[in-house]
């Protein structure tokens, strides 16, 4: 990790323009696919453990697979906590990607208990297995549009009510404000929150990068509202 | 309740995707990008990858189709053969696959689940079951390694069950038996194991047909389903797909004869998936691009 961290600062020193979108790189495991979704949405982003470039990024994402208690600990090494809670507070552009969204949580219930990110106040919860039910969840599962919210106004414009997009995880969200509830999905007997919307946050617990034209689609509609100089995909 | 995964395989020698009957004498079909990128057109919910040689020379070519894959295709790709160690997996991860699958050095090795599983998450790591039914009144399945070759002394539900604890993600179960040869998953072993695990189980081998699709998901309880010959007899019946020159080396007589196989009634993913959501099994649709929001 330590060489990739430093090669991806020898890399953001040549490439200036890159630095307006940085993808937090602690280790996490869909960092490539992540960052081929970007590109395919327009724009190349700096992938770097730099917590200077990462407060002063004007957008970021926060990947990640792998289990949330390994995950914070990296953060917590990296010293990106503070980093990542003081860049949420400005209210800039922050997408969290399946792990990337838990994170951002208050605390988490896997193996035992893990305090988290504390940025959207709620729990991480286990799926609890039942029969013919398999956990993790890793399939293609359909979002929908909670009651009273129109998505036209939100970063999930141009995707239907019910679009199937895929998962792959044991753990699922539970935000204290309903507020915060973008799309909810149904696994194991709950209808869970499958992504969140609160000031700058826009996070999944799906992967969009993994949900073929319809997932690459809200990449394209996030970075043109994080960065809108940039040009149309 | 889960949405069943209709998952293309891909076997993959050098730089040809080829097929195989009883994962043995491989017929060269064509140039996997291209068989890839059609799969991905037509609704594929995920690919998998495996490199049936898996001779270290020719790593650095699966590396290439990998990243050439991952850069233009968003569907999840699982990638195998001959991947032995934690470096083994990081290298081919970083190359752009989503999820490796294990087989003979799970066997080998079984820690190297428990240590893959902590170090890269449980759902990157699938491990493969490559099962053959044992003679005699037992009906027991031995899991072998190596294309089948090699018998591993371990009784096939057991060892999925000892797999599933020690932190795979989920299991692909092949019928040597019944790969490569049309006649039908084998059923009872799916379902024996796809009961016994509570991890998702991808059945593989046997598939000639479309109704052996739904009956390994209804019959079977398998939560996706790994197809070659099925889709890859279709996609060589469009030519216009393939590049120029496709399949220039090694067992190409099969492909330049024109010729069907005639054990398998070859279709494609939007005939399956629409064959799926009839029979009631729930499965992401080809196309919702029309439906009212």
């Amino acid at each position: 990790m330590t060489e990739i961290s430093s090669s991806a600062t020898a890399s953001a020193q040549t490439e200036v323009a890159n630095q307006r979108l940085v993808i937090v790189d602690y280790g996490a495991g869909n960092l490539f696919s992540v960052e081929q979704a970007c590109r395919q949405a327009g724009i190349t982003p700096l992938v770097t453990a730099n917590p200077a470039l990462i407060a002063n990024a004007e957008a970021l994402i926060l990947p990640g697979v792998g289990a949330f208690g390994e995950a914070m600990a990296s953060l917590r090494r990296l010293d990106l906590e503070s980093p990542l809670r003081d860049f949420a507070q400005t209210g800039r552009p922050l997408l969290g990607v399946c792990l990337g969204l838990q994170l951002l949580f208050t605390e988490s219930e896997e193996f035992g208990s893990h305090k988290g990110l504390n940025i959207v106040p709620g729990v991480v919860r286990r799926f609890s297995a039942t029969v013919g039910v398999p956990v993790p969840q890793i399939a293609w599962n359909q979002i929908h549009r909670p009651a009273g919210l129109d998505w036209e106004d939100t970063l999930l414009k141009g995707t239907a009510d019910g679009e199937y997009m895929y998962f792959v995880h044991s753990y699922y969200v539970a935000p204290e404000a309903a507020a915060d509830i973008l799309s909810e999905t149904d696994y194991a007997g709950v209808r869970y929150c499958s992504s969140v919307h609160r000031g700058g946050i826009f996070a999944t617990q799906f992967h969009p990068e993994k949900s073929a034209a319809r997932g690459v689609r809200l990449y394209t509609n996030w970075l043109r509202q994080a960065l809108p100089a940039t040009p149309a995909a | 309740m889960a949405s069943i995964r209709i998952i293309p395989r891909l076997d993959i020698k050098g730089p040809n995707l080829v097929k195989g009957i009883h994962l043995e004498g491989l017929r060269v079909l064509g140039d996997p990008d291209a068989f890839a990128r059609y799969y991905y057109e037509n609704g594929a919910d995920e690919l998998m990858y495996q490199d049936v040689v898996a001779s270290l020379y020719e790593r650095n070519s699966l590396h290439e189709i990998v990243r050439k894959t991952a850069r233009q295709l968003f569907i999840p790709l699982t990638v195998g053969g001959g991947i032995r160690t934690l470096t083994d997996i990081r290298d081919v991860l970083r190359a752009g696959a989503d999820k490796v699958c294990l087989n003979t050095a799970a066997v080998r090795n079984p820690e190297l689940v428990r240590a893959a599983s902590r170090a890269f998450g449980s759902s990157t790591i699938v491990v493969a079951v490559e099962a053959i039914k044992q003679p005699g009144p037992t009906g027991r399945y031995e899991a072998f390694t190596e294309n089948g070759r090699e018998a591993t002394g371990l009784e096939a539900v057991e060892w999925a069950t000892r797999l599933a604890e020690m932190g795979a993600g989920e299991l692909i179960i092949t019928s040597v038996d019944r790969e490569g040869t049309g006649l039908g998953f084998d059923g009872a072993l799916i379902r024996a194991i796809a009961d016994a695990v509570s991890i998702p189980v991808i059945a593989h081998g046997g598939a000639g047909c479309l109704d052996h699709v739904i009956d390994v998901c209804q019959q079977g309880h398998a939560h996706a389903v790994a197809l070659s010959s099925l889709l890859h007899y279709e996609f060589i019946t469009h030519p216009e797909y393939q590049p120029p020159g496709a399949g220039g080396e090694g067992n190409t007589h099969f492909l330049r004869s024109g010729r069907t196989f005639s054990k398998i009634q070859p279709t494609d993913l939007p005939t399956i998936k629409a064959a799926l959501q009839d029979a009631g099994i729930e499965c992401r649709p080809m196309l919702v691009e029309t439906d009212a929001r």
